[in-house]
């Protein structure tokens, strides 16, 4: 097993320091590595598009069909040309995102657990894909297309449910007709309308799903596939004639890179190859792997029901509930084959507030394996052991840089499922309590390991979001940084700088203590 | 705001992306057949025969009226045992099974042979009944095929059984 985690994390450096290039270009909110699946969806509605227009203007006879694909390529720049090209290159476009999007969800450990649902819906996806890449390829009736066509019927044929047959139509000229060429536009529109309903099926079990690229990304890719699309057009093959042998063939290797398998193995060796892919990827969820995390717990007598859980879990892995005594009230409750155990609900409570005067904190949802009390009690009694000031308290996140390395005589640092999971009241909790700054870290922008939990806390220490930093906690001590594994020097360099601003803060735009502080003089 | 350098960044990645899909949407280019070479297709469906037997007068009889069919006959039908031969060597020898649970199907053949530019000697020999030995059809000639050229070989009974297109 020792060997395929290798891989694995090989695999996912190579990802973190591609990201950290696009980083650099993009920012991580147009990260493109870090939104394939939304930048999936865009190619797909590109290549919808364009199809739909070139399903209006096709005339789909067995003779007419590559008379009217030529008019649109004998004048590749004209709207018909270049959404012609944007079809072709939007579908390879496809084709290159799922697989990266897999290798990156497979190489970032997200195979298993609660997220094997995520996984294994995204099998069948493939299968489409390919099936709608390929009939497409088959629809202008060049000689690409024969070729590609009786490729496949020669791969089916070896099924021994077709035994010859299929092959045998392409066998000869006239076999074919014009009900075939309705038949493929019906499949060519069938199965991508089927792989829609997947990518919904895909999606549908997580909320707030990046379904579509921000502005920017979504711009930039686009124009990036029309500039690609009239600098090198879409080719179109002479005529299909079936008494001839495509002998060399202009071959779009996203798509059709399964006729050259088979024909350089057998059509044995391809179909093998295909059920050894699927089995491995729908078997990966059941190989081992690391446990899974504690389910979050409810409360119900610190629940009030305001559904601030249910809105930020990012697994919808939350229901809000009639509640059973109090008529008129909702209560939380978890499902929880679907949660992930990433404590954000328990950040989003407003019970999590650390001011409530009871012995024992308990929250209307809490995780059981990091309890907000005892965040309370740890955050006290690290804060207490610090020797030096400015004392700066770190919360960071156990999926991101680990934080207790920062940790030295002047910095004591929490490590948190997730970022997402803290209580913003924590924070001024902690400058109440005796520390001159707090700073917040965790997966960068965009790529939170629990999807959403960055986001959430960067806008609920904005504000923006429920339940907020009160506004009368300074800003001057509170900085946030996002820090992945590999960025320890950033946040080091970071620190450093907020020691220094702090140090010139002096004691100026503090907030009022709620304990007696611990003056060290000497 | 947007750093320039970050815009020469972003140029510079989406170039790759759309360098790296512009190319391999059709290169490198793949040859399926040498520029020397041909196909020969072996492509037949054909029913073979059924053993039948011809009912008595007194077999007859006893049938209710709407089933006095002159014939009886298995529903099996036989094998379609099949030798291709090119240039004097046989390159196929088979015999195809007829499809369908019962055996009562068509049965079918598809074969594809890889041969040189030029002319070859090409002969087919065909057995669709069990009961007889040796071959029931049989066709042979010469065939001069230009390079990237496919002949087919097919069988239909309209047209005289066995035949070169
Ligand atoms: C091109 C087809 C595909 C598209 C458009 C697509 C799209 C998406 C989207 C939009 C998400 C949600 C991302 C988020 O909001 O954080 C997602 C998640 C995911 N996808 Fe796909 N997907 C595709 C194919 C696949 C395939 C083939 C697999 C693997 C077999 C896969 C595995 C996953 C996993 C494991 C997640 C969950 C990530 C998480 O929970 O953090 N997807 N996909
Ligand atoms: S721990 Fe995470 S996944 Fe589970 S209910 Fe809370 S927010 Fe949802
Ligand atoms: S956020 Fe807390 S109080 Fe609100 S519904 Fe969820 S558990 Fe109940």
């Amino acid at each position: 097993m020792k060997s395929k985690v290798n891989l694995r994390t090989g695999v996912r450096a190579v990802f973190e320091r591609a990201e950290d290039l696009f980083d650099a270009g993009f920012g991580g909110a147009n990260n493109p590595l870090r939104h394939l699946g939304a930048l999936g969806f865009l190619l797909f509605w590109i290549v919808a598009i364009s199809g739909l227009y070139l399903y209006i203007v096709l005339d789909t006879g067995i003779t007419q069909v590559y008379e009217s694909v030529r008019a649109l390529s004998s004048d590749p720049r004209a709207p018909g040309g270049i959404l012609r090209s944007m079809h072709r290159y939007g579908a390879d476009g496809f084709m290159l995102v799922m697989g990266l999007h897999l290798v990156r969800e497979w190489a970032f450990g997200r195979s298993h657990g609660f997220r094997w649902y995520s996984w294994v819906s995204g099998v069948p996806l493939i299968w489409l894909a390919f099936a709608s890449g390929i009939g497409g390829y088959w629809i202008p009736w060049d000689r690409l297309a024969q070729f590609s066509a009786l490729a496949t019927a020669e791969w089916l044929d070896w099924l021994p449910l077709f035994g010859g047959a299929i092959s045998r139509n392409f066998a000869s000229p006239g076999v074919l007709n014009d009900r075939f060429f309705t038949l493929l536009v019906f499949i060519h529109l069938g199965v991508p309308l089927l792989l829609l309903v997947a990518l919904w099926a895909h999606v549908h079990r997580i909320s707030r799903v990046d379904h579509f690229p921000r502005r920017r990304l979504a711009i930039g890719t686009g124009l990036t596939l029309l500039l690609l699309a009239l600098i090198a057009p879409a080719r179109l093959d002479a005529a299909a004639d079936l008494s001839i042998v495509p002998a060399e063939v202009a071959l779009d290797w996203f798509i059709l890179f399964i006729h050259p398998l088979a024909y350089a193995t057998s059509s044995a060796t391809a179909w093998l190859f295909v059920a050894a892919v699927s089995v491995l990827l729908l078997v990966l969820p059941l190989l081992p792997h690391p446990a899974r995390q504690p389910v979050a717990r409810v409360s119900p007598a610190n629940c009030n029901g305001c559904s601030r859980c249910f809105a930020d879990c990012p697994y919808a892995a939350v229901v809000m509930e009639p509640h059973p005594d109090k008529p008129g009230h909702k209560l939380a409750r978890v499902i929880p084959e679907l949660c992930a155990g990433c404590g954000i609900c328990a950040g989003a409570c407003p019970s999590s507030t650390p001011f409530r005067s009871v012995e024992e904190l308990v929250t209307g949802i809490d995780m059981p394996q990091q309890p907000v009390d005892a965040l309370r009690r740890e955050l006290a009694a690290r804060l207490a052991r610090l020797e030096a000031a400015p004392r700066a308290v770190v919360f960071g996140c156990t999926e991101a840089f680990d934080v207790r390395a920062l940790e030295d005589a002047r910095t004591c640092a929490i490590s948190l499922l997730c970022t997402g999971m803290l209580p913003p009241s924590l924070v001024e909790y902690a400058l109440r309590s005796g520390a001159d700054g707090v700073l917040v870290t965790g997966c960068r922008e965009g790529g939170c390991a629990f999807r959403l939990g960055n986001g959430w806390i960067g806008e609920r220490l904005r504000g923006e979001r429920e339940p907020h930093l009160r506004a009368s906690v300074p800003a001057q001590r509170l900085r946030v940084l996002w820090a992945d594994a590999r960025d320890g020097e950033r946040l080091r360099a970071g620190l450093a700088e907020f020691r220094r601003d702090l140090d010139a803060l002096g004691d100026a735009h503090r907030p009022r203590s709620i304990v007696r502080r611990i003056v060290h003089h000497g | 705001m947007v750093k320039p350098l970050s815009l020469v960044g972003q140029v510079v990645l989406y170039a790759a992306f759309a360098a790296f899909i512009g190319y391999f949407a059709s290169h490198p280019k793949y040859r399926h057949l040498a520029p020397d070479r041909a196909m020969v297709k072996l492509s037949m469906s054909h029913f073979g025969a059924r053993e039948c037997r011809t009912r008595s007068a007194a077999e007859l009889a006893r049938l209710p009226p709407n089933m006095r069919a002159p014939l009886e006959c298995k529903r099996e039908r036989s094998p379609l045992r099949i030798e291709v031969e090119l240039d004097g060597q046989t390159v196929y020898r088979d015999s195809i099974r007829p499809t369908g649970i019962a055996r009562d199907g068509v049965a079918a053949v598809y074969r594809r042979f890889e041969v040189g530019a030029g002319t070859h000697r090409l002969a087919v020999r065909l057995n669709d009944d069990a009961r007889v030995s040796g071959f029931t059809h049989m066709h042979e000639g010469a065939v001069e095929l230009k390079p990237a050229q496919i002949l087919v070989i097919d069988f239909n009974p309209d047209h005289g059984g066995l035949f070169f297109r």
